[in-house]
């Protein structure tokens, strides 16, 4: 991610001076200034302009929430399970592009956070953990809450650290931060021993970081940009293949002005959902196992996919062997080793999002201007995905029974418009909620992608609310999903963080359920939570609601859906949980099943597109 | 598949090992041999890594190593262009009707003995790989009491130094 996508914010040196705890040791104070380990940590998060913290206290962390208090520049948001604070801060980070960051105590405090690292890892989340260990003289004792989570954590984080010398605190957060935020963002840890937070150090800032390995590469790619602008210029079927990246690079803006340049359709993944407006005529929606036709298809049939910021992931290419096997391949991302990785690029590009489309748009259009070489012309191209487009647009019959989910949740995108927030936890309503919500800008739409982390979303819209305070943030949640973090309710009323959590509320592990409602014979194993279907509710959704203190709403009826949403949207001194209680058996479609080819795209059960005699 | 020899630096800091090896352990890559040590300088350690795989799957662990915050540069050694060796040490059965017989086959190797006992001779072996496996294929038959053998570590031929560049960088 590059720095110019960060907003402005105060240097260190504006900062530091305003919340400088006393010094430990009285007396006229020396510069570098005499500190505690856990204030050196708390001094060094305000030079970093860290403004919020989610975490929860214990043992071992202990020393840091004392000089923590008297911070006026950084807000500690108290938890109630560190998993929270983890989505918290990814939340807050996926809405804003700053760094999130979370704090837990050793042992069972860190452990709890290994869920929210390895989802930060696997979709790209600039986030820092901090966590206590114990004292260094105890370490490997098997001493009380004692976890080796750096060990832990190494697979699943950009890198981590264990600090047990207080003077390396302030060098540490520095390095966490900025390998955190740079070149493919992700999640750095900083293990701290309590000891190292007791003891007297030296604090100042900045400090020297000594990083000799880590260099996120740009390299120099010119011979590529003419390589991939003659591929385009040569393709006949070109798509632009569009990821996450763009997202996280702040990419979005140039992206849609190569799309009006070039006039080649585009397909957002679920990590990219929002990039290019869903209004904008060549947005041919989401590829993979639940994408639209049009997107699935056009890959499919593609001869050129410029994909840029994307890593080919199974869910969006299906069978790999059988994946786009007309198409060159332009490659373009940050880290090399999604090049090539699960498909052999012909056109490999090592380089920030931003930089890449900036090239390419320049490249192009010097190419345009260039009267000697024929224009590229695509209009046959576009002319066949909008016909898919219109043919298999994304739909879903109403229930006559029951509420339909799509219905609710088309209904929320629509009354709570662009700017708002949309979290949703894994599972039907997250591939709905991708779907039926038309994202007009990036960083609209939070989930767990890479990882499917149910739980997810009532947590991510906490930090997302704190991040975006102005904006209306969306947990869009499952029954499964809610019942796996919704305990930050509680955190929500206490702070003052008005989410809306929209429960859609099938009674069952929806999506669970659709794959045993489809290969295997319609055995419900284990996925039946009896949380709605034949008026058994346990739990009471708005009852718990109201427990927390937040607003609880029940919808049963599609003509109580606006109504609940406007409330919803009213209601801002609390948080609101509304229950829709849908139809169970509403399935997602379209759907590649698991392991087949892309062309074997199902749009609604049992019901193959057919494709016309060129195809 | 085939055997691909790496020389990988890297800082020299608690945890490294762990990385590198939960790295190849997780990606599904085997480690066929491995050696550590310091270098010339002392905040850098080297490591000799022999895998066991094909061209494109060896372009995704380098890639992947590189990516390691505390590695610092990561080499294929080309077998023809370096110079490998590793060391092993043998305890074989040795009386006196086989105790000559084993010194003779020894000294074909350029092997040392470094520990005699009754019925016991311990033979040091340094060279490459196939060398030590032709000796130890000879000295089976008499009968192998123990066996230990180190990673192979290797080293370009010629002046150029890939430590030097990579510390110039840094």
């Amino acid at each position: 991610m590059s720095d110019s996508a960060t907003p402005v914010r105060p240097s260190p040196a504006d900062i530091a001076p305003q919340s400088r705890p006393r010094p430990a040791v009285p007396g006229p104070t020396p510069a570098p200034e005499q500190v505690t380990g856990a204030q050196s940590l708390v001094m060094s998060l305000e030079a970093l302009g860290v403004d919020t913290v989610f975490g929860i206290p214990g043992g071992a962390i202990l020393p840091a929430y004392d000089p923590l208090m008297d911070s006026k520049t950084v807000r500690h948001i108290l938890v109630r399970h560190e998993q929270g604070a983890g989505h918290a801060a990814e939340g807050y980070a996926a809405a804003t592009g700053r760094v999130g960051v979370c704090m837990a105590t050793s042992g069972p405090g860190a452990t709890n956070l290994v869920t929210p690292l390895a989802d930060a890892y696997m979709d790209s989340v600039p986030i820092v953990a901090i966590t206590g260990q114990v004292s260094s003289a105890s370490i490997g004792t098997d001493a009380f809450q004692e976890a080796d989570i750096r060990g832990i954590t190494m697979p699943i984080t950009k890198h981590n650290y264990l600090i047990t010398n207080p003077d390396d605190i302030p060098r540490a957060l520095a390095e966490a931060f900025h390998v955190a935020r740079s070149g493919r963002p992700g999640p750095v840890l900083v293990d701290i021993s309590k000891d190292a937070l007791q003891k007297v150090t030296t604090f100042s800032w900045p400090p020297t970081t000594d990083l000799p390995g880590y260099r996120p590469v740009t390299r120099p790619h010119s011979k590529q940009i003419r390589e991939a602008t003659r591929l385009i210029t040569a393709a006949h079927r070109p798509v632009i293949y569009a990821g996450g990246g763009i997202v996280r690079a702040g990419a979005s803006a140039l992206l849609r002005e190569l799309v009006d340049l070039t006039q080649i359709p585009v397909v957002t993944t679920l990590m990219a959902r929002g990039v290019v407006p869903d209004t904008h005529p060549l947005n041919l929606g989401m590829p993979g196992m639940h994408g639209t036709v049009a997107a699935v298809t056009a890959l499919q049939k593609s001869d050129l996919l410029i994909t840029i910021g994307a890593r080919f992931d199974d869910r969006v290419t299906g069978q790999l062997s059988t994946f786009a096997l007309g198409a060159k391949i332009i490659h373009a991302d940050i880290d090399p080793a999604e090049i090539s990785k699960n498909r052999v690029a012909d056109v490999p590009i090592v380089v920030d999002a931003k930089e890449v489309i900036g090239d390419l748009i320049a490249s192009i259009r010097s190419e345009q201007q260039d009267q000697s070489t024929p224009a590229a012309d695509y209009a046959q191209w576009r002319a066949t995905t909008r016909e898919w487009q219109e043919t298999y647009p994304l739909g879903y019959t109403k229930d006559e029974e029951g509420l339909s989910p799509q219905f609710v949740i088309e209904r929320i995108g629509e009354i709570s418009g662009p700017e708002a927030i949309y979290a949703s936890g894994v599972g039907q309503h997250q591939m709905w909620a991708a779907q039926f919500v038309k994202y007009e800008r990036p960083n609209a739409w939070l989930n767990s992608g890479g990882a499917g982390t149910m739980g997810y979303a009532v947590p991510a819209a906490m930090g997302a609310k704190v991040g975006e305070p102005d904006r209306v943030v969306w947990a869009i949640d499952g029954d499964g999903c809610f019942q796996m973090t919704n305990q930050e309710l509680a955190t929500c009323v206490i702070n003052q963080i008005p989410i809306k959590v929209a429960i859609i509320n099938n009674s069952s592990l929806g999506m669970v359920r659709q794959w045993q409602t489809l290969f295997y014979n319609q055995r419900y194993s284990n996925t039946d939570l009896h949380t709605s279907a034949g008026q058994v509710r346990i739990p009471d959704f708005v009852k718990l609601a109201d427990a927390y203190g937040c607003l609880g709403i029940r919808v049963e009826r599609e003509e109580d859906v606006d109504a609940a949403i406007r409330l919803a949207l009213e209601t801002n001194d609390r948080p609101v949980v509304i229950d829709f209680v849908v139809h169970r058996d509403a399935m997602v479609w379209p759907m590649v099943p698991s392991g087949v080819s892309n062309d074997k795209i199902l749009n609604a059960r049992g019901a193959a597109p057919v494709w016309d005699r060129e195809d | 598949m085939s055997k691909h020899t790496l020389s990988v630096l890297v800082e020299n800091k608690p945890g490294v090992l762990a990385r590198i090896a939960g790295l190849f352990s997780r990606r599904g890559f085997n480690i066929d041999s491995l050696a550590v040590g310091p270098t010339e300088h002392s905040d850098i350690s080297r490591m000799t890594v022999v895998v066991d795989v094909d061209a494109l799957p060896l372009e995704q662990v380098t890639k992947q190593l590189n990516k390691l915050v505390e590695v610092l540069k990561v080499v294929e050694l080309d077998p023809v262009q370096a110079v490998q060796s590793q060391v092993v040490l043998v305890k074989v059965r040795a009386d006196v009707t086989t105790r000559s017989h084993i010194l003779e086959t020894a000294e074909l190797f350029r092997a040392r003995v470094v520990d005699v006992a009754h019925d016991s001779l311990t033979i040091e072996c340094t060279g490459k790989a196939d060398k030590v496996a032709a000796l130890l294929a000879l000295l089976e038959p008499f009968g192998v009491r123990e066996l230990v053998q180190s990673g192979v570590v290797g080293v370009g031929r010629g002046p150029r130094s890939i430590t030097d560049r990579s510390l110039r960088t840094a």
